[in-house]
């Protein structure tokens, strides 16, 4: 298999490392006027090394970090388990889905001033947006995920003497995780990149609060340090859902 | 395992239907697409709702829930867990009653042993064959060692190889256990190498409920005999002993060599997609070989119906529309027609 992917991987290194050359190439070679504007990739890796060593990245990573992981574990399991809920006793999804299906189509940022109102400047604010940001798709993908697995699963632990919450545990979970996973893979990206927006917008600390800074005091170097880490940050969130799901259901799909 | 009875049954599908099923035997329900041979094992097993009365043992189990029932079921599908191992799927129902490690072991045992399936056990159903997916689904049904097995046309997917050698191993393994079973088919021929008895379903009502050869000689009126194919029955005036478990037998006005090793041959059938029909003399001895004339065709879709008449009783066979046309056979025409041997049932 390694031999395989091997090969795979070079390939997929090397037109980033074209990009990389040709930036730094592009940069030095001034075609872009003042070096300020469009820094070569070295200049952007030495700041990078700069902002850890002196702490400033660190301190802001971790502050959009911690937001973005309590937001997202709170937001994902009100998500799942609601959506279990509601997938499973169709009275709970008749009386919430109404409202649900009102309040899903407000963006994430929607919510920010009325959130601001509510809890103020503080550690609750990007947390509550996080949470909002992650909770309606996974609900949604956890009820799609339930619906959809086939009658004749339940029937069959039904008969073979299974209770309701065995088929739950046994079956329905289980079946419904592809879908659960779908949910989570893709709000794990989307949580960063709202929490970017928030801090940009409302929060003084964090990845977004620094990108600011940085743009008012025309520190492009810094600015792409920070979109490096954002990027790096979504991708790292999605893999690691790919991964799970792999894990878990890889061997019987 | 108990006597199952089933007292005037109704619902949206089902009309009036009444039958008992001995301790130990093998009924099969044996009915046309859409006759109710599906809704009436969902019944018994409580996943439709119904009039009337199911009994074990004379005990009503009506109000008793579907997961209390002690009822095995293989469905159509099959329904394997995808998710478990062949291993879990067969366990499943074991670990639901709780039952010890060991007790979950030595049945798991038991059943790999007589199902042949120890080699499955770590594979997920993605990674079986049809055959291998019927013995383990069938294994999961039977490891909780329900009070009645049902199954509802189980082999269907299956090529016809396959399918011939899971339903003797089926039998087999139904019989060693000894456990009640229904059995649904739409094919009389597996219907009758299967059952103990059949039981005929047809518009949601139990047409008859008789043994395979009681039903193919004396089919209770014209939907049963058109459901099994109108077969061409002969009654037969004594017959003399051949040798090798073969008689000649003289069935008014036809000498049939059949295979026979019983006493009293009385009747001779045979089914009319069973006849050979050809327009030229076919080669070979002239040995249930006979003469007659066609006087009807009746088509359906790629098959011909035809009626041979011939000086003592008319004879039905049905051919592929291809072979009518190849043979250019047509009403008036005169043909030869042979009852292969190993077609031919006796009574």
């Amino acid at each position: 298999m390694n031999q395989v992917t091997k090969p795979t991987r070079r390939w997929e290194i090397l037109p980033v490392a074209i990009f990389l050359a040709l930036w730094e190439i592009i940069a030095r070679l001034n075609f872009v006027p003042g070096q300020f504007f469009f820094p070569p990739f070295s200049v952007v890796m030495e700041e990078f090394g700069h902002l850890i060593a002196n702490g400033v990245l660190v301190d802001n990573f971790l502050s959009s970090l911690i937001r973005v992981l309590i937001g997202f574990f709170t937001g994902s399991l009100a998500g799942v388990t609601l959506g279990i809920v509601m997938g499973w006793n169709e009275t709970t999804n008749k009386a919430l889905h109404p409202i649900f299906s009102l309040l899903y189509p407000i963006p994430a940022l929607g919510w920010l001033p009325i959130l601001m109102l509510w809890f103020g400047i503080g550690e609750l604010l990007p947390i509550a947006i996080i949470f909002i940001c992650s909770f309606f798709p996974v609900l949604y993908n956890t009820i799609t995920g339930i619906r959809a697995v086939p009658k004749g699963f339940i029937r069959a632990a039904e008969i073979l003497g299974a209770s309701r919450m065995e088929i739950l545990k046994t079956v329905l979970l289980p079946l419904a995780l592809p879908n659960i996973f779908t949910g989570l893979r893709l709000e794990a990206g989307m949580a960063w990149r709202v929490i970017i927006a928030a801090e940009m917008v409302a929060i003084p600390t964090g990845i977004g609060a620094l990108l600011m800074r940085a743009e008012s005091l025309i520190r492009v170097d810094i600015i792409i340090v920070c979109l490096i880490v954002l990027s790096v940050m979504c991708l790292s969130f999605e893999k690691f859902f790919i991964f799970m799901e792999h894990r878990l259901t890889g061997k019987w799909r | 395992m108990p006597t199952i009875e089933l007292k005037n049954i109704s619902n949206f599908v089902c009309r009036d239907i009444s039958v008992t099923i001995s301790n130990g035997e093998l009924l099969v329900l044996l009915g046309p697409t859409g006759a109710g041979k599906t809704t009436l094992l969902n019944i018994i097993c409580g996943l439709a709702p119904y009039e009337g009365s199911v009994l074990f043992d004379g005990e009503p189990i009506d109000t008793i829930p579907i997961s209390r029932r002690r009822i095995g079921y293989l469905f159509q599908d099959l329904a394997l867990f995808p998710h478990l191992d062949v291993r879990r799927n067969i366990i499943y129902g074991l670990s639901t009653m709780k039952r010890g490690h060991n007790q979950i072991e030595a049945r798991l045992d038991e059943m790999c042993t007589l199902l042949n399936i120890g080699h499955l056990l770590g594979r997920y159903p993605k990674d079986l064959s049809g055959g291998e997916r019927q013995r383990v689904a069938l294994a999961r049904s039977l490891a909780p060692a329900p009070r009645l097995l049902l199954l509802d046309e189980p082999f269907n997917s299956l090529d016809i190889k396959t399918r011939k050698y899971l339903r003797i191993e089926f039998k087999r393994i139904v019989k060693e256990l000894g456990v009640t079973t229904i059995f649904v088919t739409h094919d009389f021929k597996e219907a009758e190498e299967v059952g103990d008895r059949l039981a005929v379903i047809e518009s949601g009502r139990l047409e008859q409920v008789a043994t395979p050869q009681e039903i193919f000689f004396s089919p209770n009126g014209y939907k049963v005999a058109d459901f099994l194919g109108s077969p061409n029955i002969f009654d037969c005036r004594g017959y003399e002993v051949l040798g090798n478990g073969l008689v000649k037998a003289n069935c008014g006005g036809f000498t049939i060599v059949a295979v026979w090793d019983k006493e009293n041959l009385s009747k001779i059938a045979i089914s009319p997609e069973d006849i050979y029909v050809s327009r030229d003399e076919p080669p070979g001895p002239p040995i249930n070989r006979f003469r007659g004339t066609i006087v009807e065709e009746v088509s359906h879709n790629s098959v011909i119906t035809i009626t041979i008449k011939t000086k003592t009783k008319d004879i039905l066979a049905r051919i592929r529309k291809e072979d009518f046309l190849a043979e250019n056979l047509s009403v008036g025409r005169d043909v030869f027609f042979i009852l292969p041997l190993r077609n031919l049932k006796g009574a």
